[in-house]
């Protein structure tokens, strides 16, 4: 695997050396050659919290029209009922309200189903409110005042206590019988006649609204609904705007509409959609249909995605660093077909430097907020006119 | 590798044994210094309780902190006069599992949690300025605990395991105790920039066998509290080890005091599952010269006022008003100590 991605590197190299760094087309460079720096400030104490309100990890951020800030957070703790025969979860996550100063509004959503384990927030153009949550499976329409519209998915009932898995075995030795987890049943009817069975497709999902995990949410110009899905399920799943399933596609792999955790999404006004496929490291350009369009392989591994709105749109997105270590962190500013226009940030824990970046809200693409996982906060980020590039 | 694995198991089961056999402390005839406890020290509105009384700090107006095990883990502040003031950090994210708080020179709050393997720094007002560590997701069902033996992790630089305590030097550098899985100690600029750890599991010098407690000194000298080993290890500012004291019995919390002469105070703490037969033996706090000369001790074990039932915080702004407090007693006692009092050291005593 690792050599695999050195020769992926070397080859992105050798692409890049063959082109102006202004050449407009994919797959035109590493990460780091010759990007222009965009400055930018922070704004101190942007969110401000009443006493003894706190936010927990800042998984996702968006505005809405009138630059009200919402704020979807892991928080407080999930708590498991016991004495059951099974296992039930509740809460772990709230819904934050903020106006346009940064000051506090509300709360929506309080005692909520659906609120376990928080991945992000997003305003759609008519104010409402979709929030997604990683371990509920569901996305949440709210309208503009905090009710609920509409649900897609559904929270499991229960969960199960898993039972400790040892270190795998050594290398040829036999397993005895264990149950067919996923991905393990191709082996093991291997040897009882018949013909082997074709590999399983991991992260196909099934056609509906049987999330595993799901990560994003955009539409398109019609209403259309594209949900990335996510950490178990590795697709995108378009639904008209009354949330009938309409198509999915993709499967956990490292090939076009493959992915491997399409951490984010967002939609374009002409109906593309960008899917941040962090674990391939790269952002993989879909049409309304879902037909593969290009990918972008020159941002190292995206988080987040974010298009602005307005007659000029601009991709944003995120290298974020992973929670135990410093390294990138920095963001990029994108034309929509991938040039870039210019990167910013580092990853850490002082003003200006950022935690594991988790969403973007570029809906200002001079002003944008970015909520972070392990600083516990959003920053609001003015961002001035690029310089020079940095080589 | 599982053989290796399997060595390990047996090292980790071994070393825990001096866990549950608290030890005597080596150190003989010391000084008894006379205390007394404030009753009532703390004030608590009807219906707010404490649970174990794991951390316990005080900031530069007096004012105490106390963190505890409740039904849910919560850090709550009082003044001066025991008068409760606040809760700090209702339903915080990085609140799980108490293990230390400890005020630095500007009134920052920082509080470890070993349930979370975080590290929150609050402002006075207590607003969060800054975390080190992350909070395990829950995302994938819950997950069963390892079996005992089971090796930890690789460490990470930002990524704690169970963490213990935490201290600062006169640059603001960050130094954690970590902790239960890990087995280091970690040192990280004032930005909370990792710079580097020390230490594996084991008894060698410089190995750790749960790092339960550290402080640090004027000079930047780091002690851990090696519970396990039933000793001290003093390193340097860049983490280098200087000396090892190992005649105080078991430490579980450390406390070194502010001013021009510092001293440390070290609690061979009686253990949380009320042995009968360590009850004679431990339960007392040693107060040092921080090259680690004996000068005194203080305490028993036993659950009225003045005894203590597992000690695990300590705090020693002013040097003879300290506050303590106990796991098993749910409570912090207030300690005067007369050390003017003191009985004459014998011949034998003041020895390391």
């Amino acid at each position: 695997m690792k050599r695999i991605l050195t020769l992926t590197f070397v080859a992105l190299l050798v692409l890049a050396a063959g082109h102006a760094i202004s050449a407009q087309q994919q797959n035109f460079g590493g990460a780091q050659l010759a990007v222009p720096e965009i400055p930018f400030d922070s704004v101190p104490n942007f969110l401000k919290l009443p006493d003894n309100l706190y936010l927990g990890e800042v998984t996702g951020v968006a505005t809405n029209s009138k630059g009200h800030v919402f704020v979807y957070t892991r928080t407080g703790t999930t708590t498991a009922t016991l004495g059951g025969s099974r296992v039930f979860t509740h809460g772990g996550s709230r819904l934050f309200e903020f106006d346009d100063k940064g000051a506090y509004v509300r709360e929506i959503g309080v005692g909520i189903y659906g609120f376990v384990f928080a991945h992000v927030v997003r305003v759609d153009p008519q104010d409402n409110i979709w929030v997604v949550d990683e371990a509920a499976n569901l996305v949440m329409k709210f309208d503009p005042n905090g009710r609920v519209l509409m649900t897609i998915g559904r929270k499991p009932e229960s969960i199960n206590i898993r039972n400790y898995e040892p270190p795998a075995p050594p290398a040829g030795a036999a397993r005895a019988g264990g149950p067919a987890g996923e991905g393990r049943g191709a082996g093991a009817g291997a040897g009882r006649g018949g013909p082997p069975p074709a590999p399983p497709v991991v992260g196909a999902g099934v056609a509906g609204e049987s999330f595993n995990r799901p990560t994003d949410v955009g539409w398109d110009a019609q209403g259309n609904i594209f949900v990335s899905d996510g950490y178990g399920n590795s697709r995108v799943v378009k639904y008209d705007k009354n949330g009938v399933f309409l198509k999915m596609v993709g499967h956990r792999g490292t090939g076009p509409l493959e992915f491997n955790t399409p951490h984010g999404l967002a939609v374009d006004g002409q109906g593309n959609v960008y899917v941040a496929d962090r674990g391939n490291n790269r952002i993989q350009v879909l049409d309304n249909e879902l037909n593969f369009k290009a990918q972008y392989l020159n941002v190292g591994s995206p988080w987040t995605v974010c298009v602005s709105p307005g007659p000029h749109q601009y991709l944003f997105t995120s290298n974020s660093n992973y929670p135990n270590n410093f390294d990138n962190g920095e963001m990029y500013k994108m034309e929509l077909d991938g040039k870039i226009v210019g990167r910013f940030g580092e990853a850490g824990k002082q003003l200006k430097q950022f935690g594991s970046v988790h969403e973007i809200d570029c809906r200002d693409p001079n002003g944008i907020v970015v909520g972070e996982l392990t600083n516990w906060r959003a920053q609001k980020l003015l961002l001035k006119a690029p310089t020079a590039s940095t080589q | 590798m599982r053989r290796v694995q399997v060595c390990l198991a047996i090292a980790v089961l071994l070393t825990a044994i001096p866990l549950f056999a608290q030890s005597k402390a080596k150190v003989q005839n010391v000084p008894e210094i006379p205390y007394d406890s404030v009753p009532n020290a703390l004030k608590l509105p009807d219906n707010l309780y404490l649970g174990e009384g794991i951390g316990v700090a005080t900031n530069s107006k007096g004012h105490v902190y106390v963190y505890t095990r409740s039904e849910r883990t919560r850090l709550f502040e009082f003044d001066q006069n025991g008068t409760f003031i606040k809760e700090i950090g209702k339903d915080l994210y990085g609140f799980l599992f108490a293990h230390a708080v400890r005020v630095d020179k500007d009134d920052n709050i920082w509080a470890v949690d070993e349930g979370s393997n975080m590290v929150v720094k609050f402002d006075p007002n207590g607003k969060v300025l800054m975390l080190i560590g992350r909070r395990p997701e829950a995302v994938e069902g819950l997950e069963a605990t390892p079996p005992n033996g089971t090796p930890p992790p690789n460490a990470q630089p930002y990524a704690l395991g169970r963490p213990t305590d935490i201290g600062w030097d006169a640059q603001g550098n960050i130094f954690i105790s970590d902790g239960y899985t890990n087995s280091r100690v970690v040192k990280y600029d004032k930005f909370g920039k990792f710079i580097k750890s020390v230490g594996t599991r084991g008894t060698a010098p410089g190995q750790m066998n749960t790092p339960h407690g550290l402080q640090v000194d004027a000079k930047g000298n780091v002690y851990v509290a090696d519970r396990g080993n039933a000793r001290i290890q003093v390193f340097d500012n860049n983490l280098t080890l200087r000396a090892i004291y190992d005649h105080v019995g078991n430490p579980w919390t450390l406390c070194i005091t502010p001013g021009p002469h510092q001293y440390l105070y070290s609690s061979n703490s009686y253990p949380d599952s009320n042995p009968a037969a360590a009850r004679d033996i431990t339960g007392e706090v040693y107060k040092m010269e921080l090259d680690g000369t004996v000068i005194g001790k203080f305490g028993k074990a036993g659950k009225q006022l003045k005894e203590f039932s597992t000690i695990h915080g300590l705090d020693c702004r002013n040097e003879n008003e300290l506050w303590v407090s106990e796991i098993t007693a749910w409570r912090a006692q207030k300690i005067i100590l007369h050390p003017q009092q003191a009985t004459k050291p014998t011949s034998t005593s003041a020895a390391r």
